[in-house]
């Protein structure tokens, strides 16, 4: 019995508490784990779709209208009329005030997402709001920015993009000499049955069969959950681009910029991103893999992966652990 | 545009001395010829293009690689891994040409160079272009750009095979001799420049001849709008190319004379191509549409016998179209670290394109209302234009947020949005004209359910074809792959039975159009009827080889 309960819980820890993956026919966005995505999300299925939707169904109608009231049969006689001061009026205001309400909610959206928060500020204007006793408006506040992460401050990572690769480092996470940890990235192909081989032969590994095609790569990049992320972004020869459509955010790799951003992934999980800008002939082989995993667990993966016991380090993010709901930031349960 | 009195001389015969076959067709000056040649030109490069975009349908119905691997190992001999490295090179070459060839050997000399030199001169009461012979050279710079292009598909472009794999839009270091040291891209710079003078000269050959060459009494304000997208488009291209061609000249620098223009590590910077890259490219968008913008006019008016609504807000729209065009180029740029405030200006400015957009559809609608509407072939495609045209144009309005687009830039969202207002919106204002003008060109009728059918087949198979790509974008499929993630395969196979629906759509064109020179159905001066107003409609069909050897008078007492 307390060998079935240990299968029981090894199995629910190994299925991840979240995966952002393609799924075959949908029809909208990959489910959103950041705010940023979240906000995304809310901008476009809630509010501009609805109005583009409205638009096309308007014209369309019109349209019919016009075919099936002043067709040829219906309306043997045209009119002449070429002129209507009053409508062309409309026509031009009313597009134009539909803009500047999309416009409304278009400005936020991007400098929310564009500017990377500054931490200090959030702490000072967090602390103000429960110093003066504004609970509504701290719950308003958090909901866009993060108090119990701007304290821990930020974890570093830069994403270089090489034909065809990513080369992630953390300048932060050094050993003893000070060397920050970097590692290459790279695809992991499932084309034939030696792929197979040549995957397990190099990494002792055995879970090629359950590695999603096209996504999966052979050292992920790994970050903790609830943390303020800073990503940079660098191209070694051509241009790339990192993306993770979960996470809302794409930023291009440039040679000779450094491109910067920021998210934080509430949901430990493991997701997937592809190259998006066109970088030569193995460009749809270079994916992207965050697994997003609880602080304890990257650390120790952090000091395996300085260790160079890259296998071991893999192994310590395969299952990842659940986060208790009461170490999750307050202000996303 | 009604014109009361229209007095012309129908006594061309003595004029009408049509030189011998290879005069005619290789050293011509008559804007009708050469109107003729660009249309065969296009339809070549059309086919060209959509067999490439055939393959790119054809590769990705299914995930893994499968077509392109099957054709490099019967085309270039090469087998196992180099067979695939080669493979994934040649898709990339061809997404590539099929973008290059589809915009400057296909849409532009159709809509411009054929469509263009055949009705501006008839439609404003001129006898032929300003420029004859300039207008040879246009037209046979274009041939040899297509030839230098075609060429380079067919020189090394990497270790992993012929031609360039970059994109159309042509973004170094990829470009640059870092990611295809071969000569093949060179070719395509060389055939760049050349298809650009040629568009420069076609350009000033158009405004000199709009400017100064309308027939006694047609003002601007009476000009037909196609005469106006015309104009405005070759200002376009007369602003927007020469910047083009500074880009793709630094490029060449950069790959062969040791220039630094684009190369981080001599000091320059990669973003700066795509800035003046976009710079054309934008403008090059509506170069692409105004031309259609202004057939689809025409025919709407036609086919409800009605003037035109609000013929002066439809011209200036056009004119503000082309104006706002110029300042709204980074939005094709947002994710490669632009300071945020200028995406927010990009954001603005790109969304006020929407308002006169906006006006012509509203004005094209304005049109049929009160019309006594006939459903004849030129007229399905205008109405699939308008319906078409507007799905596209409010993915537009989504695309130009740049919160949003950074979901969605790189994605098929993007490929959706800019299928469906180029490949369904200038395609189809292109077939509207074909259809609408292809008796008075070639003076025999086409067969009007063949036309029909080609319309339906290729109204519903872009539709299957391009509004999966929505989905597809919104899950998070990039462009450009050759092999996709296998979330994406069911959108993708139904994106390819749309390609599919097409096809049979396009032979049944060919057909029509075969059908319509076998049969020789004789065409008559104006088979539209009172709806057909503007000047072409008063000469036989097909025109005179000289046409207004005295000039048509306008006089316009009834006013729009």
């Amino acid at each position: 019995m307390r060998h079935f309960f240990a299968a029981l819980c090894a199995s629910l820890l190994a299925a991840p508490a979240f995966a952002a993956i393609p799924h075959d026919g949908a029809l909208g966005f990959q489910p959103a784990a950041t705010r940023i995505a979240e906000r995304i999300h809310f901008f476009h299925n809630d509010y501009v779709l609805w109005i583009i939707t409205a638009i096309t169904i308007f014209v369309s109608a019109l349209l019919v209208w016009v075919m099936v009231r002043y067709n040829r049969k219906s309306n043997p006689v045209s009119r002449k009329f070429s002129h209507n001061s009053l409508i062309e009026v409309i026509w031009t205001i009313v597009p134009a005030l539909i803009l500047v309400a999309i416009a409304g909610l278009s400005f936020p959206n991007l400098y929310y997402q564009d500017v990377v928060p500054n931490l200090d500020k959030i702490k000072t204007e967090s602390a103000e709001l429960i110093a003066d006793g504004k609970s509504a408006e701290y719950e308003r506040y958090t909901k866009n920015y993060f108090p119990d992460a701007a304290e821990q401050g930020f974890i570093n990572v830069k994403a270089q993009g090489n034909q065809w690769n990513w080369t992630y480092s953390y300048p932060d996470i050094v050993d003893a000499d000070g060397v920050p940890l970097e590692f290459v990235s790279n695809a992991v192909h499932k084309g034939t049955p030696e792929d197979k081989q040549k995957y397990e032969a190099s990494t002792g590994r055995t879970n090629y069969d359950s590695l999603p095609r096209n996504l999966a790569v052979d050292y992920p990049m790994v970050i903790p959950a609830g943390r303020y992320i800073r990503y940079y972004t660098a191209a070694a020869d051509v241009i790339h681009s990192w993306t993770v459509p979960a996470f809302g955010v794409k930023t291009d790799a440039v040679p000779g910029r450094l491109n910067e951003g920021w998210f934080l992934v509430d949901e430990p999980g493991i997701y997937y991103g592809q190259c998006s800008e066109l970088c030569g002939i193995d460009h749809a082989y270079m994916p992207i893999e965050v697994r997003v995993v609880p602080q304890a667990q990257f650390d120790r993966w952090a000091q395996l992966m300085l260790a160079g016991d890259y296998e071991g380090a893999y192994s310590s993010v395969l299952t990842i652990a659940a986060i208790e709901p009461s170490t999750k930031l307050a202000a996303n349960n | 545009m009604p014109m009361d009195e229209i007095a012309l001389d129908h006594h061309h015969d003595d004029h009408d001395h049509k030189p011998g076959f290879f005069k005619r067709w290789f050293l011509s000056t008559n804007h009708k010829d050469i109107g003729t040649l660009y249309l065969i030109f296009a339809m070549i490069a059309g086919i060209i293009g959509y067999t490439l975009s055939g393959l790119i349908r054809w590769e990705l119905a299914e995930p893994g690689i499968g077509p392109m691997l099957w054709i490099v190992e019967h085309l270039q001999g090469v087998q196992g891994d180099v067979a695939i490295t080669h493979a994934k090179h040649f898709y990339n070459t061809v997404i590539t040409y099929h973008g290059l060839i589809m915009i400057f050997f296909m849409v532009m000399p159709a809509l411009i160079g054929g469509f263009g030199n055949w009705f501006v001169p008839l439609m404003i009461g001129a006898p032929d272009m300003a420029f004859p012979r300039m207008n040879n050279i246009s037209f046979w710079l274009t041939v040899a750009a297509f030839i230098l292009a075609c060429i380079s598909m067919a020189v090394p472009g990497t270790s992993a095979g012929n031609g360039f794999g970059g994109g159309w839009v042509l973004y170094p270091p990829l470009s640059s001799t870092t990611g295809h040291p071969g000569p093949a891209m060179d070719l395509v710079i060389l055939s760049l420049h050349t298809a650009g003078i040629a568009s420069i000269l076609g350009a000033i050959n158009f405004i000199v001849t709009i400017l100064n060459m309308r027939a006694p009494g047609m003002t601007m304000h009476k000009m037909p709008l196609f005469a106006w997208g015309v104009l405005v488009t070759a200002v376009l291209l007369l602003l927007s190319l020469p910047v083009l061609a500074g880009a793709l000249t630094m490029l060449l620098t950069d790959r062969n004379f040791g220039s630094q223009f684009f190369n981080p590590a001599g000091g320059g910077d990669p973003v700066m191509f795509q800035h003046l890259f976009w710079f054309f490219g934008h403008p090059e968008v509506y170069i692409m549409i105004l031309p259609a913008f202004g057939i689809v006019s025409h025919i709407v008016s036609t086919f409800s016998k009605k003037p035109i609504f609000g013929y002066l807000g439809m011209a200036y729209a056009m004119v503000s179209i082309g104006v706002i065009g110029f300042v709204v180029w980074a939005h094709h740029m947002y994710t490669v670290g632009m300071n945020v405030d200028l995406k927010a200006y990009f954001i603005a400015a790109t969304m006020v394109i929407a308002v006169p957009t906006g006006i012509k559809i509203f004005s094209w609608i304005a049109t049929m209302w009160g019309g006594s509407i006939e459903f004849k072939v030129p007229m399905l495609w205008a109405i699939g234009f308008i319906f078409l045209f507007t799905v596209g144009g409010v993915t537009g309005v989504v695309l130009a947020n740049a919160g949003i687009d950074h979901a969605l830039h790189d994605t098929y969202y993007v490929v959706a949005h800019f299928h469906y207002v180029l490949s369904l919106g200038a395609v189809f204002g292109l077939f509207a004209g074909w259809y609408y003008w292809f008796e008075k060109m070639f003076g025999i009728k086409y067969n009007g359910f063949l036309g029909g059918l080609h319309f339906w087949l290729m109204f519903v198979g872009s539709n299957v074809l391009f509004f999966p790509q929505h989905f597809l974008g919104l899950q998070g499929m990039p462009r450009r792959y050759i092999d996709y993630a296998d979330g994406f395969h069911t959108w993708h196979y139904v994106s390819s039975i749309g390609y599919a629906i097409t096809l049979v759509g396009t032979l049944v064109f060919f057909i029509g159009l075969a059908e319509a020179m076998i049969r020789r159905r004789k065409g008559v001066a104006n088979p539209w009827g009172e709806g057909a107003t503007t000047l072409e409609w008063t000469l036989s069909s097909p025109p005179p080889f000289h046409q207004y050897n005295e000039l048509p008078h306008v006089t316009n007492k009834g006013g729009h």
